[in-house]
């Protein structure tokens, strides 16, 4: 096992840690707002680590320019959506959170 | 190695059970809107399902129409249920108090006859798959072997534009009876869309340049890999999706005539070219080898415009108003009576 593939499972076991942590938050956080925050900020992260594990092990450079490009899309919907979200729940008056 | 096949016969079972649960809870939610984030959720998972299976062109339409678009759709007529239903709620729940009454009675029936019917079906089901020969190539072969006569070299475009393009020629033609049907239900009115916000309009002005090279991308490349005019028409749909719903509407002068145009465009070029082949003295639906694959993509690239303004227009639901005319002011008196 070279030093490349075990970089790569380093980075795709810590991305599934990131998944799994936004998919706990999303479980068990009290309200929306909360839950969209772990699950999106988690899984942004996440799949930038998936993602990086697996351009290591790319064949040429389109495909890691495809693995970005991937990557910046979903940011970019993901933060966008997260927001469209969260302002509809607060303008139907769903309350924050409070302890 | 004996890990890894393990693995992935765990996940196949995974990936099937889910399925069947989502479909079960989609079915049985009560509430409709859960129902059709449930369906939509199904819709991304049956394409996973599809890659498993190693037909990417089936998990590409899958995702892009049956998850994104289909449930665009459903939460669009979900959105018209509601604000009709707020007007007749007394109506409706008289309607329903009538019916539980007579519902006691009849239901126990009903449902024995339902268990009995499904259970017929189940069995048959079974039967059919019990008796399906274990190995089976089907007309694979059949196709690799002619595929160098169709133009393409993609045996999924090959049978759908070629050996079996009577199917595709038909499937434009429902799509466009579809948006017929739904024109002819709804007289044509303004949407009130909210206001959609600085974010969204920001993602629609960054997304919608990408989503036509998306789809210009998945026209091209379907004569030799996954992708194709469906594909490429539902990512070139979603793009108008996104303009509608952050208010934008097509201008007067294009949303008359010019529409209509661009939307029978991929049923009347297909139509054309089969005609001419059979005016040239061909039979109906045969291309010539050396013009197969230019003819292809012809068909495909007008079908791909065709397929996305259809979709789209589907998703606006009525009508563009036309430019003041005799017709549309009669129509807009019959809606005032």
């Amino acid at each position: 096992m070279s030093l490349t593939d075990i970089l790569t499972i380093l980075l795709l076991s810590a991305g599934a840690l990131f998944f799994f942590a936004g998919t706990v938050g999303l479980l068990r956080f009290p309200d929306v707002y909360t839950r969209l925050h772990a699950l999106t900020k988690a899984d942004n992260l996440g799949l930038g680590l998936l993602l990086a594990g697996l351009a290591l092990q790319a064949e040429s450079w389109t495909v890691v320019a495809r693995l970005l490009l991937i990557w910046l899309l979903m940011l970019l919907a993901s933060s966008s959506v997260a927001h469209l979200v969260v302002r509809t729940a607060h303008r139907r008056g769903i309350k924050l959170w409070k302890r | 190695m004996e890990a890894l096949t393990l693995l992935s016969w765990g996940f196949d079972v995974t990936l099937g059970g889910t399925l069947m649960w989502l479909a079960w809870r989609t079915l049985a939610s009560e509430d409709l809107f859960k129902g059709i984030v449930l369906f939509i959720a199904f819709g991304l998972l049956m394409a996973l399902a599809w890659v498993r299976l190693d037909a990417p062109d089936i998990a590409l339409a899958e995702a892009a129409i049956g998850a994104g678009l289909t449930g665009a759709l459903l939460l669009a007529a979900l959105a018209k249920l509601e604000s009709g239903s707020k007007e007749s709620q007394p109506l409706q729940e008289s309607t329903i108090t009538k019916a539980m009454v007579n519902k006691s009675d009849k239901q126990i029936l009903f449902r024995l006859l339902l268990v009995i019917l499904l259970s017929v079906f189940v069995a048959g089901l079974v039967y059919v798959v019990l008796s399906l020969p274990l190995q089976t190539i089907g007309l694979s072969e059949t196709v690799a072997e002619n595929l160098d006569a169709s133009g393409v070299s993609n045996p999924v475009t090959a049978v759908l534009l070629n050996f079996r393009a009577y199917d595709t020629l038909l499937e434009l033609a429902v799509l466009l009876l579809a948006l017929l049907g739904i024109w002819s239900l709804r007289s044509p009115s303004e949407r009130n869309e909210s206001a959609s916000g600085k974010v969204l309009d920001m993602l629609t002005r960054l997304l919608v340049p990408l989503l036509i090279l998306v789809s210009g991308y998945l026209l091209w490349v379907g004569g030799h890999a996954p992708g194709g005019a469906f594909q490429a028409g539902s990512v070139l749909a979603a793009a108008g999706v996104l303009l509608l719903l952050t208010g934008w509407r097509p201008g007067v002068r294009f949303a008359g005539l010019a529409l209509r145009f661009a939307l029978v465009m991929g049923l009347a070029v297909f139509v054309i070219v089969a005609v001419v082949m059979v005016l040239l003295g061909g039979r109906l639906l045969e291309f010539p080898l050396s013009f197969a694959g230019n003819f292809i993509l012809l068909i495909e690239a007008a079908a791909t415009l065709s397929i996305g303004i259809t979709l789209a227009a589907l998703f606006f639901g009525t009508r563009p108003k036309p430019a003041q005319s005799s017709a549309s002011r009669e129509e807009s008196g019959a809606q005032e009576r």
